[in-house]
């Protein structure tokens, strides 16, 4: 049984995160948000599911990919959309843009464009807990192609080593950028590579936001116990193209029109509908609040000021006072 | 003060730290069992334990990453990277995130790292393990890069650093750590960013630092012997440069050499006699020179090696024929 | 045409996918579009009819074009863009190292001066030390060099032999000099036509009260008008140091004289504005005839503030002159001439002159100059005064 409630949450959350993805690939088209464009649409469950392992104590860590997670963590909209059109009421001061949303009070550390190089610094921030005894998850969101790097070998291995409260969560939707995983891993089964660190590790069905949520919440709960770090691999695929810059020449429409029929957000709507817990006017109402929503977020965005150019240099030290 | 060597003076300011701020602890490769690859920290996992002297296994990028971490988690964690050369397995952690995350956030974080690498050549350790890379890393805005020549700046700048909320990397040169200097145990940081004249002089500014302050002070006293003498200075901080001192120094003398071990092209002499004549342009009777390492990986033979790096002869050399072509 | 990568400015529109009269459904591919990388769909935003095809498949069009009109049947999603254009980023912030500072230290008698210059100053047998530098902080340049060479070139009687030489030497120094005027200095001109009725009425009233040897040229009349006018717009009394204007306090009008054998020297008569036009007169006749001789002092090449050059003598009419770094502006004064004007509603004949400015565009603008000829003007309408 799933709580109506909770589930309306869950649902709520995919919908803002969708909605949100898909006014940023048109506001992309318009010029409003430039360089790359990373879009999280097809893999909304896994932000969604697993952070509702997380409190707001335990720290985050993602990829360029992350709208779906600084959402999902509740970092305002406005203030992300805001970030993407480089306005100075971003998250980041319109410093980082699409790539680089950090939200210090919420435990928020990236938006990371390196692939694979957010995961020492998270391996770090886990490191600095147990150290000080504070009893956190740094959950740490990668993609498939992270695991080719030097960083996830070594990260995995010193967290293990050094039995560091790392919840390393890999968001495998099959490509590292153009290439399939089968073409970059000579192990493609990932899971399986956290046991050559004496991790525990699971995999889940990350188009499945309550099987994503079952799995986060099952593996947080190994870390937060101090038993070590986990690795939990979710299954997932993302609709739309690496970014807004890719014409997709490495995957088949039908791979894709395959997938679609796994839409996460189709998928929990009918099963909650089946189980009678959720009525059309329920979902059109989701629908025109999320709408709202991003709507405002554009509002505040569009609203938003120029930093002065005279303060280019500032933030690169911390001032001296 | 007391008579130490600049190794010992380095573990003195390492066992201060970890005694005072419990936030301090050292990582890197044998560090705690091997007592340090050039024996800086030894007796420290003896004395502070297992947990806040770390050994890593052989992950650069990711110790380096996880010290930022643990930085951005409230902790003061000084990171050694066992010899420049194995920084470079490092570079995308210090590059892109060390030096970057504060300006990312919009200033929302800070990461008060502190890193040790050994530098240098001179060894006899040929061309993987011989670089002297610190003017590659001054080049990143967003950390902070100081070079102690002496004792007592070797232990200065360990506490200074640790004071810091920025990354600072201490670079410092292998053939530097039996070197005897006086150090004064009860005293405070170094000034990060403020070079010192090491030895007055009005005929020529030799600006140097690090490993090649010895080889600069012997240059000047073969002057000295011919009538020429020399201003030396200490550059202690190569990011930022104190470019005021500098600058002061040739409106008295006019003339420069810069002495640095890393090699000619893109060397940071070059940003250095920029900067001279950026600034110093009417000051100047002559050129700015150079003396540098050869544009050569590192031999391995001694004679070869003496051959690619600065030596006195060299300096004392461009002195002289500086003196000639424009006294 | 969307912009679809990041730094696409221009896109092929391959091949429509819809139809005018079609339905359009959020999410719908529209149309094909071929990009540097390769062929991307462009997808419907907003519900709506396709109205009407605007771009032809094949074409190539900006970022930006319309490719098509939509008739919406859900209001427009998009708000009405109230953001302003990011701001021009202005000059790159060049950063001069922040403690690039010249230390006080520097021993005051150490001359500022460049490489080039020295070089220079050796070939063309000038003492560095008496050149009067235009460069930051007053350091000396090749071109004050090659000015100084050019003034000094001027008393070419006095040295035997070489004079051809030194005819071209000064003509290359003047014409280094000029060359740089109208390189750096923006100038802009302005002419008006003053009535010199009443200046040349007192003129013939007060030279029949002087003794013959103190008789007063109309030149000199011009000369202080220009001093005084100057103090109502006192940017154009301003040196050029380096990248910014110095103000002077006081004024030395600098005198175009021209020598026998071709070129010219501008020297300075000190204090202009504080003079009567009886001193005037006589130090003008002093400095035209030590022009001419070769006894000009440094101090008097170096020291104008502002230039006023007269052609009338010629029959000319106007000149518009170019400015002498590092001054900011140059008076032109053309012959005065008789000729009709209105005098309260009827035409007369009044003896009229073209006094023109050419000035520094860094400095001052239009309407300050414009200012400053309505002053010599007015000046000029009450000769006594002067």
């Amino acid at each position: 049984m799933i709580d109506r409630a909770h589930a309306l949450v869950l649902l709520r959350q995919m919908m803002l995160i969708r909605r949100f993805e898909e006014k940023a690939a048109e506001l992309y088209t318009l010029g409003k948000i430039r360089g790359f464009l990373h879009l999280y649409i097809g893999e909304e469950a896994v932000a969604v599911g697993a952070m509702q392992a997380l409190t707001a104590e335990d720290a985050i860590v993602a990829t360029y990919r992350e709208h779906g997670q600084a959402l999902a963590r509740g970092i305002p909209a406005g203030s992300l959309m805001a970030e993407m059109y480089g306005k100075a009421n971003g998250c980041s001061r319109g410093r980082g843009g699409s790539m680089h949303f950090f939200d210090a009070s919420r435990r928020f550390y990236g938006g990371h464009a390196i692939v694979g190089g957010g995961l020492p610094v998270a391996v770090g921030l886990a490191l600095a807990d147990k150290l000080q005894a504070r009893p956190r998850v740094t959950a740490c969101f990668f993609g498939d192609g992270a695991v080719a790097e030097g960083e996830f070998h070594e990260s995995l291995n010193l967290a293990a080593l050094w039995k560091l409260p790392v919840l390393f969560l890999c968001e495998n939707n099959l490509y590292a950028m153009g290439t399939a995983l089968a073409r970059h891993q000579a192990q493609p089964d990932i899971r399986r590579k956290a046991d050559g660190y004496g991790m525990p590790s699971a995999v889940a069905d990350g188009m499945d936001v309550v099987a994503v949520e079952e799995a986060a919440r099952q593996a947080a709960a190994h870390v937060r116990r101090g038993d070590g770090p986990f690795l939990l691999e979710l299954r997932t695929y993302r609709f739309r193209a690496h970014s807004t810059a890719d014409p997709e020449l490495y995957r088949k429409r039908e791979e894709v029109a395959e997938w679609k029929q796994r839409d996460p957000i189709v998928l929990f709507t009918a099963r909650l509908q089946a189980m009678g817990i959720l009525t059309d006017a329920d979902v059109a109402s989701l629908q025109a609040s999320v709408d709202g929503e991003v709507d405002e977020a554009v509002g505040v965005a569009e609203a938003g000021p120029w930093e002065a150019v005279q303060d280019l240099t500032r933030d690169v030290y911390t001032a001296t006072p | 003060m007391t008579k130490m060597t600049y190794r010992d003076a380095i573990r003195s300011a390492l066992r201060e730290a970890l005694r005072t701020d419990p936030r301090v602890f050292l990582m890197g490769e044998d560090v705690g069992g091997y007592g340090g690859a050039f024996k800086v920290s030894y007796g420290l996992l003896e004395e502070f334990g297992p947990e806040r002297v770390r050994d890593t296994p052989l992950s650069e990028n990711t110790f380096l990453g996880a010290g930022i971490g643990a930085a951005l988690g409230g902790m003061r964690p000084i990171v050694e990277i066992m010899t420049v050369n194995f920084s470079l397995l490092a570079l995308d952690q210090i590059v892109n995130n060390a030096a970057t995350l504060r300006h990312m956030s919009g200033g929302q974080l800070s990461v008060p790292l502190v890193v040790r690498m050994t530098t240098g050549g001179g060894r006899q350790l040929a061309a993987q393990h011989s670089h002297s890379l610190e003017g590659w890393f001054a080049h990143i805005p967003g950390i902070k890069i100081v070079v102690p020549a002496v004792a007592a700046d070797a232990r200065g700048f360990v506490l200074a650093a640790l004071r810091d909320p920025d990354p600072v990397f201490i670079f410092e040169h292998a053939t530097l750590y039996p070197l005897e200097g006086e150090v004064d145990e009860q005293a405070g940081p170094a000034a990060i960013g403020r070079a010192l004249v090491r030895r007055s002089g009005d005929a020529v500014s030799l600006i140097t630092y690090g490993g090649t302050l010895g080889t600069t002070l012997r240059a000047a006293d073969e002057l000295a012997r011919e009538g020429v003498e020399a201003e030396v200075i200490d550059l202690r901080t190569l990011r930022p440069l104190d470019t005021e001192t500098i600058l002061a120094s040739v409106a008295r003398t006019h003339r420069a050499v810069i002495v640095d071990e890393g090699w000619r092209t893109g060397s940071f002499a070059a940003e250095v006699s920029a900067r001279i004549m950026e600034g110093g342009f009417y000051s100047l009777d002559a050129p700015v020179a150079r003396v540098c390492s050869a544009e050569v990986p590192m031999p391995y033979a001694k004679h070869m090696e003496d051959a690619a790096l600065p030596q006195v002869s060299a300096i004392a050399t461009a002195v002289r024929e500086m003196l000639v072509a424009h006294g | 045409m969307p912009i679809l990568t990041a730094d696409m400015s221009a896109g092929t529109l391959v091949e429509w996918r819809k139809q005018p009269g079609d339905a359009l459904k959020r999410g719908d591919t529209i149309a094909v579009v071929e990009t540097d990388k390769g062929l991307i769909d462009i997808e419907v935003f907003t519900p709506g009819v396709l109205e009407k095809i605007v771009v032809q498949p094949g074409a190539t069009v900006p970022t930006g074009t319309v490719l098509a009109i939509v008739r919406d049947t859900v209001p427009a999603a998009v708000p009405a863009s109230v953001t302003a254009a990011p701001p021009t980023p202005r000059a790159p912030i060049i950063a001069t190292p922040s403690a690039a500072v010249v230390p006080a230290a520097a021993p005051s008698d150490r001359l500022r001066i460049s490489p080039l210059a020295r070089k220079r100053a050796a070939e063309l047998g000038i003492d560095p030390a008496a050149v009067h530098g235009t460069g930051p902080g007053g350091s000396i340049r090749r071109e004050d060099i090659e000015q100084a060479a050019a003034a000094r070139a001027a008393p070419a009687a006095a040295k035997p032999g070489g004079a051809l030489d030194r005819q071209a030497r000064l003509r290359q120094a003047i014409g280094a000099a000029m060359a740089r005027s109208k390189r750096e200095i923006p100038h802009y001109y302005l002419a008006t036509t003053i009535d010199m009725h009443r200046a040349m009425t007192w003129l013939t009233a007060e030279n029949l009260a002087r003794p013959v040897p103190d008789r007063l040229l109309y030149g000199v009349l011009l000369i202080k008008a220009v001093a005084l006018a100057l103090r109502e717009v006192p940017e154009l009394n301003s040196v050029w140091r380096g990248t910014e204007p110095v103000r002077s306090d006081a004024v030395h009008v600098g005198v175009a004289v021209s020598l026998r054998g071709g070129g010219l020297v501008a020297p300075a008569l000190h204090d202009t504005a504080g003079q009567s036009v009886g001193e005037l007169m006589r130090a003008l006749r002093d400095l035209v005839q030590r022009a001419r001789s070769g006894g000009l002092r440094s101090s008097e090449l170096s020291d104008p503030t502002i230039t006023v050059t007269s052609l009338g003598e010629q029959g000319v009419e106007s000149v518009f002159g170019v400015i002498f770094p590092p001054q900011v502006a140059i008076v032109g004064f053309g012959k005065i001439a008789e000729r009709p004007w209105v005098v309260d509603g009827q035409v007369t004949v009044r003896p009229l002159v073209t006094a023109t400015l050419s000035a520094d565009h860094r400095v001052s603008d239009g309407h300050r100059g414009g200012l400053f000829l309505a002053a010599v003007d007015r000046l000029l309408q009450e000769p006594s005064r002067l």
